[in-house]
């Protein structure tokens, strides 16, 4: 109750200083169409644009900066920048030590890509994925061998190379690259994995966090949102209802 | 107490024995301590092996180095100078992508339609260990090239004098001076290899079924935890306690090395001054 | 950047080579090695500062100083460089805000800590947070640096200690004859003549230093090799310049760089060498005495 307590009066504390400040907005800038450094070297993708969006509506001004993914978790706790907007799945573990929004984008499927037609859940698979991602997490589960890589590129550069026998990622990311290498294709079945992407804020954050919800809710009931994620993710794509 | 039963559970886990899945939650202290020493393992493995190895390939290089002949010279030059000028992060990263190409180019068709069979060198426990064998060699063999212009003259005239030619003045008088005076600048060389086997599952080299050095468990503890404090300090306290026991070891060896001296000649602590910290 | 690159999809060959090699990105990757350049320019005298303090710690008659001084050298020196980088920024980020806070937030009742959160009030943090963007990658340039500063700091403190204690005695004991005083003698014979015999050392260090530069990318600076990961992997259409995975070309350049780099290098401290041992009590100046034309010394 204390603690409670104490951290309503930081987050009082905070909001007063939070009018006129900068909402500094961390993303990854390497998960495309997720987010990306663009040829003019610029962060863009779904999540930029989101994002915009959302400070646009809800009166902040917002600056993006880009983190390693490693580090983006510890960065976000010790004050670098505000928010994590980086196609992060909501999960019990993070929800632990940071705080998400509502999602603003759906729980999205995680697939398996390979050149091969393969079981990706066979004990003797083996498996790329990001290393410390939900998918890691889940291969090292399903059985099969994980491989793991510190960027997704490099995990689908280990399929294409034969290193590996299949990737797993989100379906998102996977489509594109499918699509225009013909060599890939998805295999096995779709796993859901995660409640959704949300921004990641400080626990503390308790005011910044109802004003992005509110944001977030006013662009799903207008459709905006919807109309993004079918933009940037195909007509296919999974959206809110 | 001890940690007991965590040591059960993942004290061989880089090895692949124990657990199968990493601590996901509750992760106490004690499960940091075993999983990052088990990750240990793999550190001593590479620094052991390519220390080793890398022993002879030095002195091979540091008398390519010092040969007349050009033919012989320039490789040893060359080779000294890719491995000793360039990071050894980016070395890794090619290597790795160099081995993953092999047996694609050269394997298929030579030797059937699966191709030779080199996929074990994209593994980090062959394809790393090759990287810090020729990285290592590469810099002793600059120290040693260095001992080995250093040897007084006064020893090679005796050489002569005693009638010793070609190998057996080599063996018994060129290379034990040699060592004598590359030892300290050696045995920095030997910690500086230690601490560069951290780097195999951080460029390049991916980690296999979560088998992985200690800084990759410490890495995954970090993201786990939320808080890098904890696993990375005890992987410093690890590898202190890793760069004491080389310095002792290295001492022992060089105490004898040179047991022929008077005491007074005997160099007391291996001397900073012109020697080669890599 | 040219005029035609405004449709990069319908380029090829040469033209499209000269467009992607040009675009934003690639010249943030260029503007990179300046970067990199810059570290390293900043990074190296710093670095010997901080080996000066330790070397001048560890010979101290000061017990506590003494023992800060080893231990400094030692700890670093018993640590892989990559598990300093990996805590160290974020460590040092958070020691800077907590002084500040400490010394301009007195009335503050919150803690600090709050489970993994570090919250300081809004006027500690460094740099604050509606400071423009270009102070925020400012200031993580210089904790790059210092903590660049800081590992090398221990390395050049052992070489200096050693060159300390290779300034031969007798130079000492002739300043103590003099009669001055033990700081006297340090600055003006002890100093002057140890960087001749930290030469060796120091030239190797910064070849060390050099080589650690890959590293940067773990303490947020986006450099050289952030960009050829980031530009080398393979690109969807969604991109205006798609390709398949060029990373191997990209390191390749890189590799290219660093060797021409420690070459030049190598190159200038040769010469470096050859200077400050003119006029030196080493085997060396003596060498350079004989071989020098009598007549008046240079």
């Amino acid at each position: 109750m204390k603690t409670l307590l104490l951290a309503a009066a930081a987050a009082t504390l905070a909001t007063s200083a939070m009018a006129q400040d900068v909402v500094r907005m961390g993303t990854e800038g390497a998960y495309p169409p997720y987010n990306f450094i663009n040829d003019d070297g610029e962060i863009d993708g779904f999540e930029r644009e989101v994002g915009d969006e959302l400070c646009t509506r809800a009166e902040l001004t917002c600056e993006w900066v880009s983190n390693d993914w490693d580090s983006i978790i510890p960065n976000l706790t010790s004050g670098n920048y505000d928010t994590i907007i980086a196609g992060m799945s909501i999960t019990a573990e993070r929800d632990e030590v940071i705080d998400f929004t509502d999602p603003y984008f759906p729980p999205a499927a995680s697939a398996y890509a390979s050149t091969m037609d393969m079981d990706p859940m066979s004990a003797d698979a083996v498996v790329a994925a990001q290393t410390n991602t939900i998918q890691a997490a889940h291969v090292a589960e399903s059985g099969a061998t994980l491989l793991e890589f510190a960027t997704p590129d490099e995990a689908v550069a280990a399929v294409r190379n034969g290193e590996a026998d299949a990737i797993f990622a989100d379906k998102d990311f996977l489509v594109p690259i499918v699509d225009e290498d013909s060599d890939m294709s998805f295999v096995g079945e779709d796993v859901a994995l995660g409640d959704g992407i949300g921004i990641g804020l400080r626990e503390s954050d308790d005011e910044l966090e109802a004003t992005f919800n509110e944001a977030i809710a006013s662009m799903k009931e207008d459709g905006t949102l919807n109309t993004m994620i079918t933009e940037w993710f195909g007509e296919d794509a999974i959206t809110f209802e | 107490m001890m940690c007991a039963e965590e040591l059960g559970a993942y004290g061989l886990r880089s090895l692949g024995i124990g657990e199968r899945l990493l601590p996901r939650s509750d992760i106490t202290l004690c499960d940091q301590v075993v999983l990052i020493g088990s990750g240990m393992i793999w550190n001593v493995y590479f620094g052991v092996l390519a220390l080793a190895a890398g022993f002879f390939l030095a002195t091979l290089l540091a008398l390519g180095k010092a040969a007349t002949s050009a033919w012989i010279r320039k490789p040893a030059d060359w080779f000294v100078f890719l491995f000793r000028g360039s990071p050894l992060f980016i070395q890794f990263f090619l290597a790795y992508e160099a081995f993953v190409r092999l047996p694609d180019s050269i394997g298929v068709g030579l030797f059937g339609a699966e191709g030779a069979d080199l996929g074990w060198l994209t593994r980090a426990y062959a394809g790393a260990l090759v990287v810090l064998f020729f990285n290592t060699s590469a810099y002793a063999g600059e120290i040693f090239y260095g001992a080995l212009r250093s040897v007084p003259k006064g020893d090679l005239e005796a050489a002569d004098a005693y009638g010793l030619t070609g190998f057996t003045r080599f063996r018994r008088i060129v290379w034990p001076t040699m060592l004598r005076l590359a030892w300290p600048a050696y045995t920095n060389e030997a910690i500086f290899l230690f601490h560069a086997t951290t780097l195999v599952f951080f460029s390049g080299f991916p980690a296999w079924r979560q088998q992985g050095d200690a800084l990759y468990y410490a890495s995954y503890f970090a993201d786990k935890t939320f808080n890098p404090f904890i696993p990375y300090p005890i992987v410093a306290l690890y590898f202190i306690v890793l760069t004491l026991i080389v310095i002792s070891l290295f001492s022992a060896a060089g105490r004898r090395l040179n047991r022929h001296l008077p005491s007074s000649e005997r160099p007391r602590r291996p001397r900073a001054i012109g020697q080669l910290i890599r | 950047m040219f005029e035609y690159c405004s449709d990069p999809s319908a380029l090829d060959g040469a033209r499209w080579l000269s467009c992607y090699l040009t675009n934003g990105v690639h010249l943030r990757f260029y503007s990179s090695f300046g970067t990199v350049l810059l570290l390293l320019a900043i990074t190296a005298p710093l670095a010997l500062a901080f080996g000066f303090l330790g070397a001048a710690a560890s010979r101290s008659s000061v017990a506590p100083l003494r023992w800060a001084g080893k231990t400094y050298t030692a700890m670093v020196r018993g640590v892989p460089d990559i598990v300093f980088f990996l805590f160290f920024v974020i460590a040092l980020d958070q020691a800077f805000e907590w002084m500040r806070h400490q010394a301009l937030c007195p009335g503050w009742d919150a803690p600090i800590r709050q489970g993994a959160e570090f919250n300081v009030c809004p006027e500690a943090k460094l740099p604050r947070s509606s400071a423009p963007q270009a102070w925020h990658e400012a200031y993580n340039f210089s904790l790059a640096i210092v903590t660049f500063a800081i590992v090398f700091g221990a390395f050049a403190a052992n070489v200096l200690y050693g060159a300390m204690r290779a300034v031969p005695r007798a130079q000492m004991e002739t300043a103590a004859a003099y009669g001055m005083t033990e700081r006297q003698a340090f600055r003006r014979i002890l100093v002057p003549q140890m960087w001749v015999y930290a030469l060796p050392g120091l030239s190797n260090l910064w070849m060390i230093l050099i080589k650690a530069t890959p590293l940067l990318f773990l303490l947020g600076v986006e450099d050289i090799v952030y960009w050829a990961r980031e530009i080398g992997g393979s690109k969807t259409s969604a991109f205006s310049y798609p390709h398949p995975d060029w990373r191997i070309w990209y390191f390749s350049g890189l590799l290219v760089f660093y060797l021409i780099f420690t070459k030049i290098s190598e190159i200038v401290l040769a010469q470096l060498t050859a200077r400050l041992s003119a006029g030196q009590a080493t085997a060396e100046g003596e060498r350079l005495r004989r071989a020098a034309p009598a007549g008046p010394a240079a």
